[in-house]
């Protein structure tokens, strides 16, 4: 095992903008908008978000590929603004593998060994640990089309870890894919990193991904950050519908400020007052939206709100509703619904939700 | 918003890699040098005239020469410009009977102008005249007084009025009203009716031959795609006819279309008994030509069609169109731009041909051999000449601009993606039967001209006597044919790694990179695809003739194997960089930037990772600039020496003899070489080029 990993570095973008012109109107737009990052060594970052909200961009301002419009890129305290990609202590893994496809398993992780110019009983010795270390001994002969779409990403994982990088950048590594092996293939590119200790920045568009891998989350929109913060922080307290919606199916509840208190607002929503635990304290009066998770919501024949079942569908392991409230829809997955009362379309029933899982914009 | 840090870091990383930078000036230095500075000569002597004066020189003879200084009289002061004074005979009325006329003194870095001093300590004195080339010449006083040391004849205005041998030396011409400007070099030769023969024939001939392509190259992509041609033999016949352009040179089939269809051909005499066939002019051009250039249209018309969706054309069928107007209402309206394309390329390849013109032209003369005499022939006109490459190059430019900026772009909106499914061919028998038949008639037609050639080198006479001899191969190689062989081969040899290199880099440059500049890398290197052979040869005459701007500078390289072989490179290098660009647009980018990303410099890059993955298109460079090369005659013919003999210089000037069994005989081992090379990239192709393994990921 290669356990005399380098130090990680930390990575810290200070104020970061790229600007770009569009092509079809000719006029210049921020694709990345005032970034402002502080990745400690050793942790893992992701950035996530749609398509075009400028998280590959920032990937590769920070992989040298692009250079930044306003401010400036530090990795490991050193400032790497000026340097070309082949300078930085970064290690990419692309979206395609991008393996050559003229070397062999080992000649690719061996690539960026023999540019460093280490001895070659070094560099075998690295090679097969690496090669162990993403379970791929004994493949060193093949060439990189003779394997699955899995292994091909393990070799590309392997010849970025080889390098020991000062920190590992993913570039939506999993997207090509499927299903069952990306789940697969995030635990084990977590658990590598974690016993590396490598610092990690990776990009996603998969909001799963991102939740299941990262220390931190950087929600990005339109080439500026929307928030930041651990998964469950901005699960469960998300500034804005967007990043609400973006992580995970929602509901947004609206309704009027009753009372509050520190912790606590009673919201009246279609007349009916519900609580909701929030961190800020509202005004009585003052318009508010309750963000409120499928899973946290609870049918029953009694309860909070009234409610109009308008789609009920049997999902295995959860019964999916979509229910009226007023004129809002809400979305309910009810987990385990076989020892629970079924509710059929047009069956009038009951919401309610606890107040921890409830969150106010 | 402001740009300008990522600019001024972009630049910063762009010189933090030395290799990249170094590659790019070079490149940047050698496209300006030998193709964009002696274009530009080129236009510079159509404007640009040099006037000479007559002077007489007899007060610089003999012991004692007449020095004087810069106010007219006789000089005395050791340190003061020593200047002659030259009498004018033909002095016009109210201009100076005499002029001050400055000496200058050689000697290496302290050339200038000399002084009373040097004449002192007699160093050798210098006048600078004008010879009968428009070069300037430095001739020593005492060449003066011993004219068998002349080393070249001088003029005046246009008319030769010295010899090497008893030079009357009063009147030799001295260059003082160095050079003017005047546009007069276009209307005299738009008044010449030399060369307004010679402007319409080219763009007879052009159309004509274009044409001719554009209909065979149609026809043959139509049978090639549409019908099913049941016949294994005659699949291999078309694909053999589409080969034969490549590795034949230039002029074979002008060769042997005199062989069989001339005064004493095979055909016309034996055959059908005409004694009188005159197979020398237009209508010979525009066979031969037609028959050289229609595979490369079948080629680039086969492409497009194969692109055409079937489904397209079944909807327009199932609409109740009948074959003939699906083609005419679906498939051709959708080629309509590739054709265009096609019928350009043809042209302009008409245009810029110089050997069949020269074979089989007769008194036929196009652009290419007008200008080629007159820089060779005796009425040597340079300002005329230049003026005339400055309209063939407008011409091939304009339509090489059109072609690839308006055309190819059309060409490629029409007909996008691939075809979804294949195609129902043709059964229907009155449709096959007649296109199959015609198209197998021409590739006999062309295979048979190709055999002539050997055969005409190994008749005793042509049109005589037809018994087998080795005579004309025995002559061949008694004459200079080892040498030739050896010269062009060595030659050839030596441009095409360089081509195949410099082209692979250009692409990866073009591809890859981004940098300030880049648009005139790709752009030059293109460039040279429509400049004309002849144009570029006398470009480099009076390019480098008498050094980079007459000063001397390169001037080592005119007359030697290097000038050759910077042709050679220059000529092909437009077909590789175009091969390896296309080849590199298939590549996914990020393989090069996880390389560049590990560490690896452009320049490492470049040699670990895209070179490996374009071998076969350096391979196919690496061929095709030799095949080129060897077979190249246009520019090379006017900048060749009597220190290198070329195979195709060598055929030429025994065809011009009217000895065709000794150029046959030239012609069949050029055949065989260039055959052998073909063989030799599909060989290395196949055990040293990207594995199929790697070409199925793509």
């Amino acid at each position: 095992m290669p356990n005399t990993v380098k130090t990680p570095k930390g990575v810290k973008l200070d104020h970061i903008s790229k600007i770009y012109k569009d092509p079809k109107t000719g006029r210049d737009f921020y694709a990345v908008h005032d970034v402002s990052l502080d990745i400690e060594p050793g942790s893992f970052v992701t950035l996530l978000g749609p398509s075009g909200c400028g998280k590959t961009t920032t990937l590769r301002m920070i992989a040298g590929f692009e250079s930044p419009d306003e401010g400036d890129i530090w990795l490991g305290g050193e400032s790497i603004n000026a340097l070309t990609p082949n300078k930085r202590d970064t290690a990419m893994v692309f979206q395609s593998y991008a393996l050559f496809p003229h070397y062999n398993v080992f000649d690719n992780v061996a690539y960026g060994l023999k540019l460093r110019k280490l001895p070659a009983d070094e560099i075998t010795r690295k090679v097969t640990e690496i090669l162990s270390l993403v379970e791929l001994s004994g493949m060193e002969q093949r060439m990189t089309n003779q394997l699955s779409g899995g292994q091909q990403q393990r070799v590309a994982l392997a010849r970025a870890l080889v390098v020991e990088p000062g920190v590992l950048l993913f570039d939506e590594p999993l997207s090509n894919l499927d299903a069952k092996l990306r789940v697969q293939m995030r635990t084990e590119i977590r658990k590598i990193q974690q016993k590396l200790g490598i610092t990690a920045i990776y990009v996603t568009h998969d909001q799963s991904e991102a939740m299941s891998l990262s220390d931190q989350i950087i929600l990005m929109k339109q080439g500026v950050i929307a928030q930041m913060g651990t998964p469950t922080e901005i699960y469960y307290h998300p500034v804005s519908e967007f990043v609400a919606d973006f992580i995970g199916e929602c509901n947004f509840l609206k309704g009027t400020v009753v009372s509050s208190t520190q912790n606590e607002a009673v919201i009246s929503v279609n007349g009916h007052p519900v609580s909701v635990e929030t961190r800020r304290q509202p005004q009585p009066g003052s318009e508010a939206e309750i963000v409120l998770r499928p899973e946290a919501v609870t049918i029953a024949s009694q309860g909070d709100l009234p409610c109009t079942v308008e789609l009920s569908c049997f999902m295995g392991s959860y019964q999916n509703y979509h229910v009226r409230v007023g004129d809002t829809l809400v979305k309910i997955t009810d987990n385990c619904p076989i020892n629970k009362p079924l509710f059929r379309v047009g069956d009038q029933a009951f919401l309610s939700f606890d107040k921890v899982c409830a969150h106010l914009l | 918003m402001n740009r300008k840090q990522s600019a001024q870091l972009d630049r910063k990383k762009f010189f933090g890699d030395p290799v990249m930078v170094i590659t790019i000036i070079i490149l940047f230095l050698f496209l300006t040098l030998f193709i964009l500075y002696p274009l530009a000569m080129l236009l510079l002597d159509s404007v640009m005239v040099q006037n000479t004066e007559l002077y007489n020189v007899s007060s610089l003879m003999g012991e004692t020469p007449a020095f004087f200084d810069a106010n007219g009289s006789p000089a005395s002061q050791a340190n003061a410009p020593l200047f002659a004074r030259l009498d004018r005979p033909d002095a016009k009325e109210g201009e100076e009977s005499f002029k001050l006329v400055p000496l200058y003194r050689s000697g290496g870095l302290f050339a200038g102008q000399a002084k009373l001093q040097d004449a002192q300590d007699g160093k050798p004195i210098y006048l600078k005249v004008v010879n009968n080339k428009s070069k300037t010449v430095y001739l020593s006083l005492a060449q003066l007084t011993q004219p068998q040391e002349v080393p070249a004849t001088f003029r005046n205005n246009g008319r030769v009025i010295k010899k090497m041998d008893g030079i009357e030396l009063t009147d030799v011409s001295v260059k003082l009203n160095a050079n003017y400007w005047t546009l007069d070099a276009f209307p005299r030769i738009f008044r010449d009716y030399t060369f307004n023969n010679a402007l319409r024939n080219t763009l007879l001939l052009g159309v004509l031959t274009g044409f001719g392509s554009l209909l065979i190259g149609l026809l043959f992509a139509y049978v090639d795609v549409y019908v099913h041609v049941r016949s294994r033999f005659a699949k291999k016949l078309f694909d053999v006819v589409s080969l034969l352009p490549v590795v034949s040179p230039p002029f074979v089939l002008s060769l042997s279309m005199i062989l069989l269809f001339g005064r004493s051909g095979l055909v016309t005499r034996e055959l059908f008994k005409i004694f009188d066939s005159d197979i020398y002019g237009m209508w010979g051009i525009v066979i031969v030509q037609t028959l050289t250039f229609f595979p490369v249209v079948y080629l680039m018309l086969k492409g497009l069609l194969k692109n055409i969706d079937p489904s397209m054309e079944e909807a327009a069928r199932d609409m109740g169109a009948s074959r003939w107007k699906v083609f005419t209402t679906v498939t051709l309206p959708l080629m309509l731009p590739g054709l265009g394309n096609a019928f350009l390329v043809t042209f302009i390849e008409s245009v810029a041909d110089f050997a069949n013109p020269m074979m089989i032209g007769g008194s036929f003369d196009t652009l290419a051999t007008t200008i080629y005499l007159r820089i060779t022939g005796g009425t040597y006109d340079i300002n005329g000449a230049s003026a005339m490459t400055v309209v063939l190059l407008v011409l091939t430019l304009g339509l090489f601009l059109i072609q690839k900026y308006v055309l190819e772009k059309k060409t490629a909106a029409t007909l996008t993606g691939k075809a979804s499914r294949g195609r129902m061919l043709i059964e229907d028998k009155s449709v096959r039967y007649p296109l199959a038949t015609f198209c197998v008639v021409i590739s006999a037609f062309v295979v048979l001209m190709y055999i002539a050639v050997p055969f005409g080198a190994l008749f005793t006479l042509w049109g005589r006597d037809y018994t087998l001899t080795t005579k004309w191969f025995a002559k061949m190689f008694t004459e200079g044919g080892w040498q030739a062989f050896w010269d062009s081969f060595k030659l050839s040899l030596i441009a095409s790694p360089i081509t195949a290199l410099l082209s692979m880099i250009i692409s990866y440059l073009v591809v890859k990179k981004k940098f300030h500049g880049k648009f005139f890398i790709e752009f030059v290197s293109m460039l040279a695809m429509a400049v004309p052979g002849t144009v570029l040869g006398v470009g480099y005459i009076r390019g480098f003739a008498g050094g980079v701007f007459r000063t001397g500078f390169l001037q080592g390289i005119y007359g030697t194997g290097i000038i050759l072989v910077i042709v050679f490179i220059v000529r092909s290098l437009p077909t590789g960089t175009r091969s390896g660009i296309s080849a590199l647009r298939q590549i996914d980018k990020s393989i090069e930037e996880s390389a560049y990303d590990m560490g690896a410099g452009s320049g490492k890059v470049f040699m670990t990772v895209t070179l490996p993955l374009i071998k076969d298109s350096f391979f196919s460079g690496l061929v095709t600039t030799f095949v080129r090369s060897i077979t190249a005659i246009s520019a090379v013919i006017l900048l060749v020496t009597p220190r290198y003999l070329l195979i195709t210089c060598r055929i030429n000037e025994y065809a011009e003899k009217g000895e065709f069994g000794v150029a046959c005989a030239y012609a069949t081992v050029l055949i065989l070489i260039t055959y052998a090379a073909i063989l030799t990239m599909n060989t290395l192709i196949k055990y040293f080029g990207t594995s199929r393994a790697v070409k199925e990921k793509e």
